[in-house]
C-alpha cells in the first residue's frame, strides 16, 4: 500500500508541477478569480442583494467550471497519446489505476487550489455581514466535489483522443448535459412525455440539481455519495479505457 | 545466464497479423540486432516484450518472471527507449530523468548518483538544466537513452535508437551500447545494417511479423559470398 501511494504520489506531483510549467496555471488562475469575481459582483448583485452570503457567488460555479474544467483535464491523456509519452509510461512499474488516480488527484487539487484563492469573497461577506459560515464551508467543499466531477469525466473523455481540442469541447458538451439535466426548462419538456420516474431520474444525476441543495447548506447523504460515486464512475471507465485505448 | 524468453508470439489489428509466431531468447552479454522492412512487426514485437502491449498468444518471461502475471516485477528488469525517443518536452533534462528514476524505484542518495552517472555518461550534463523542447534531437535521443538506463536495467530494449542521429553521434551511441553490453542483454531494432555487423552479436530479421532469419552475427559475416545488405534484400524481397 505504502509503494502504491508512493507511485501514484509522484504522478501526482509531475502532474501538478506540470500546471505551472507553462503558462496555463496563471491563465487559468487569473480566468477563473476574474470571472468568478465579475459574476459575483456584477451578475449576481452581490452588494445589491444586501444580504450577508455568497450566494451569488457559488450560484455560477456549475457555469464556470462547464468550460473552465474541460480546460484543465483536456490534456490529461490526450496530449500523452499525441506525444508518444504514454509509452513510456505504461512500461514503467506502475499500475493503470496509480497513473489515472495520480493525473485525476493533480487536477482536483489544482482546482482546489483556484477555489481557495477565492478567499477574499468570503472575508468581504465576513467584513460588510455576519453570514453562516457553515453553510459557506459546505459550499465550498460542494463545488470542489462538483469539480471533480467536471474533471473526471474530462479525464476520461480525454482518453478517447489525441486532439486536446477535441477533448475540450466533447467534455464540455458532456459537462454542459449533465448541468442541463436538472435545469427546469429540460425537465418541464421531459416531464410532458416521460413518466415521472423518468424524469426523477435525469434530475437525480443533475450536478446543478445537487449543487442548489449544497447552496442552501444542506449537503446530505445522498448528494455527498452522489458526487463521490460520479468520481469513482468515471475513474473507473478512465482505466478501463487506458487499457482499451493506449495503443491505439 | 538466460534474461528474457519470449516464446510463439502473436498479435493482430484485425485483420493484419502484426506478429506471427515470433520467439526470441536473450542472454547476459547478448547483443540483438532486430532487422526488417518497415511494418515487419519489430516495434508491436518490442511493445510486447516491453509489457506496453499484450500478446493475443505466448508467453513472455523476464528473468524467470512471468510479463503477463507480474508486469510490475518484470518491467522494473527492463529499460526501454520506445520508438522517436519519446519523453516530456515541458521537463528540463534533469527533472525528467529524477521523474523516471523515482518511478523506477530509486531514492536518495542511490538517485542522485545515478542521475549523475547518466549525466555523464551520455554527455547530457551541459543541457541538464534545459527545457527538454529547446533540445536537439540527438540530445532529445540521448536523454531518451538515459531514462532506459537510469535504473541500471538488466535488459535494454531500444527502438531505433540511432534514427536521425549525425555520424558522430551514432559513433557515440554504438560505443556506449558496446560498453554497457557486457553484463546485459540488449535488443535493437534498427534499419542501419552496418549497426548490426558493428554492435550486435546475433541477427534476427523479419518481415511480415515473422522470424526468417536468426543467426549469430559472425556466422553470417563468416560468409564472404554474401553480405548482411545482400542477405537482407534476398529474404524480405
Amino acid at each position: 500500500m505504502k509503494l502504491y501511494i508512493e507511485k501514484l504520489m509522484i504522478i501526482f506531483n509531475r502532474e501538478f508541477t506540470g500546471y505551472f510549467r507553462t503558462p496555463l496555471a496563471s491563465i487559468f488562475l487569473l480566468v477563473f478569480l476574474a470571472l468568478s469575481a465579475g459574476m459575483t459582483f456584477f451578475m449576481g448583485q452581490f452588494f445589491q442583494r444586501g444580504q450577508a452570503d455568497l450566494n451569488s457567488f457559488f450560484v455560477w460555479h456549475p457555469w464556470l467550471f462547464l468550460i473552465l474544467m474541460p480546460a484543465i483535464g483536456m490534456r490529461l491523456w490526450a496530449e500523452e497519446r499525441k506525444s508518444g509519452t504514454i509509452e513510456l509510461l505504461m512500461t514503467l512499474p506502475v499500475t493503470n489505476s496509480q497513473l489515472v488516480l495520480g493525473k485525476f488527484l493533480a487536477s482536483w487539487f489544482f482546482t482546489l487550489l483556484a477555489i481557495i484563492m477565492t478567499i477574499p469573497i468570503w472575508i468581504t461577506v465576513n467584513y460588510l455581514g455576519e453570514p453562516d459560515n457553515g453553510v459557506i464551508f459546505i459550499s465550498y467543499l460542494g463545488s470542489w466535489l462538483m469539480a471533480g466531477c467536471f474533471l473526471s469525466l474530462t479525464s476520461c473523455l480525454s482518453m478517447l483522443t489525441k486532439n486536446q481540442v477535441i477533448a475540450f469541447i466533447v467534455s464540455t458538451i458532456s459537462c454542459f448535459i449533465m448541468v442541463m439535466a436538472g435545469f427546469g426548462l429540460v425537465l418541464a419538456s421531459v416531464r410532458s412525455w416521460a413518466p415521472l420516474w423518468l424524469t426523477e431520474v435525469i434530475q437525480s444525476f443533475s450536478f446543478l440539481s445537487h449543487f442548489k441543495r449544497i447552496q442552501y447548506g444542506v449537503l446530505d447523504l445522498t448528494t455527498f455519495i452522489f458526487f463521490i460515486s460520479m468520481i469513482m464512475i468515471c475513474i473507473s471507465i478512465n482505466i478501463f479505457l487506458v487499457q482499451l485505448k493506449k495503443a491505439d | 545466464m538466460n534474461l528474457l524468453e519470449a516464446k510463439n508470439l502473436y498479435k493482430s489489428f484485425g485483420n493484419i497479423n502484426a506478429v506471427s509466431d515470433i520467439s526470441i531468447s536473450l542472454n547476459v552479454g547478448e547483443v540483438i540486432g532486430f532487422l526488417g522492412p518497415n511494418g515487419a512487426g519489430k516495434s508491436t514485437t518490442m511493445k510486447m516484450l516491453t509489457g506496453f502491449l499484450e500478446a493475443d498468444s505466448g508467453s513472455i518471461e523476464i528473468k524467470k518472471i512471468d510479463l503477463s502475471k507480474d508486469p510490475i516485477n518484470a518491467k522494473s528488469i527492463i529499460g526501454y527507449l520506445p520508438e522517436g525517443a519519446p519523453s516530456y518536452s515541458d521537463m528540463t533534462v534533469k527533472s525528467f530523468l529524477y521523474f523516471v528514476g523515482k518511478m523506477r524505484g530509486l531514492k536518495d542518495e542511490l538517485l542522485e548518483k545515478r542521475l549523475e552517472i547518466m549525466l555523464k555518461d551520455i554527455n547530457l550534463t551541459e543541457v541538464q538544466n534545459q527545457i527538454i523542447e529547446t533540445l536537439s534531437k540527438g540530445y532529445k535521443r540521448r536523454v531518451g537513452i538515459a531514462q532506459a538506463l537510469i535504473h541500471d536495467p538488466d535488459i535494454l530494449i531500444l527502438d531505433e535508437p540511432t534514427d536521425g542521429l549525425d555520424p558522430n553521434q551514432k559513433f557515440e551511441m554504438r560505443k556506449l551500447i558496446k560498453s554497457i553490453s557486457k553484463n546485459k542483454g540488449i535488443i535493437i531494432s534498427t534499419h542501419i545494417l552496418e549497426e548490426v555487423e558493428a554492435v550486435c552479436s546475433r541477427t534476427i530479421i523479419i518481415s511480415s511479423g515473422k522470424v526468417l532469419l536468426n543467426k549469430e552475427t559472425k556466422d553470417i559475416l563468416k560468409n564472404k559470398k554474401e553480405n548482411l545488405d545482400s542477405i537482407f534484400r534476398k529474404i524480405t524481397k
